[in-house]
């Protein structure tokens, strides 16, 4: 089996509305003021959707993910480089996992 | 491309991006290989793996439409496919609406194209690169062809592989995005005024994800947050 007429519209429907969504947030942000508000509110998207990313994913987690955010913060400030900081999030989410669960 | 702000070359920004850019991509390889195992065990073909990786290339809306999926081409749910895709997706209106400063005016059509490539960790490493006041469009195709060419192998990989790597919680892996967003956050700390719209953000995105399903809490945390932040300016403002 390679694929069908049903998946091949519904992959290349997919991909129409994921490119409409990529493209249009870059077209629409060209008509949103340089200054006051609007530029206030698109200044400050970054920081909230990434802080949105993270919250949920400690607060949901075990203890184990709340002692490996800690380390990753403290990884973070100690080198300052974003793959030491990941790979030491890794690891010490799997030791905690394996030391609170056994 | 302006001659002014950045005096650099495009394939030295390219380099810098896709250099800058593999921590992320090791986490996106990790998660592409699992979609790759679970895409066949939800019957998708070879062929239909590698057009939806090269053509929707967005990790959150491919797992999603796995739950969707059906091997049996007669009861395959298009409409619910692609209405899930485009919930999912909303977010990158966000994202990318960020990346304007990196395109003058009259490269809006340019700009639209490249943002097709756009994913979500070569959009955070950007937008990192653009706080320092630095970030290019060769920087962000540098990290998105990257990601893109990655994303596609370890996808094709997963599927040829099938069920050696069942769940990436087992190693830590599925930890590899967290720590990674939380380093990206902790590197846009800019001073006090952050503090209101990131925790506003948090607060919004834990209560939604709990109510909501699916990961319409990224798009609700990201625009209570940000409004929060812009509302505390204003009210900053009006008091000086």
């Amino acid at each position: 089996m390679l694929t069908s007429p049903e998946a091949l519209i519904a992959i290349l429907g997919m991909a129409l509305v994921t490119f409409a969504v990529k493209a249009g947030g870059l077209l629409l942000a060209n008509r949103l003021p340089r200054d006051g508000f609007a530029a206030a509110w698109l200044k400050h998207i970054p920081g909230a959707v990434l802080a949105s990313l993270v919250a949920p994913a400690l607060v949901t987690g075990s203890p184990a993910e709340v002692i490996a955010a800690a380390i990753t913060a403290l990884v973070y400030f100690l080198t300052r480089s974003l793959l030491p900081t990941m790979a030491a999030g890794v690891l010490a989410v799997y030791l905690a996992r394996l030391w609170l669960v056994g | 491309m302006s001659t002014l702000a950045a005096p650099y070359r495009f394939s030295d920004q390219f380099y810098a991006g896709a250099r800058a850019c593999i921590p992320v991509v090791i986490s996106v390889a990790a998660y592409g290989v699992v979609w790759g195992v679970l895409a066949r065990g939800a019957g998708l073909s070879l062929l239909e793996v590698i057009m939806m990786s090269g053509l929707v290339f967005a990790g959150s809306a491919q797992f999603v439409a796995l739950d969707l999926w059906s091997a049996t081409p007669a009861s395959l749910p298009i409409g619910p496919l692609i209405l899930a895709a485009l919930i999912v997706n909303l977010r990158y209106l966000l994202l990318t609406a960020t990346l304007r400063p990196l395109f003058g005016p009259r490269e809006q059509v340019k700009g639209a194209l490249i943002m097709g490539i756009v994913s979500d960790e070569t959009w955070a490493m950007t937008v990192g690169e653009m706080a320092k006041g630095r970030g290019s469009v060769g920087f962000l195709l540098g990290g998105g062809v990257l990601a893109y060419v990655c994303w596609m192998a370890t996808t094709v990989i997963g599927h040829t592989l099938g069920s050696a790597i069942d769940d990436p919680s087992k190693y830590g892996l599925d930890f590899a995005f967290t720590a990674t967003f939380l380093a990206l956050l902790l590197g846009m700390w800019k001073g006090k005024g952050d503090l209101i719209p990131w925790i506003v953000a948090a607060l919004a995105a834990i209560v939604s994800a709990k109510l909501i399903p699916g990961s319409w809490y990224i798009l609700i945390g990201g625009i209570v947050g940000s409004l929060a932040g812009a509302i505390g300016e204003r009210l900053r403002k009006n008091a000086d």
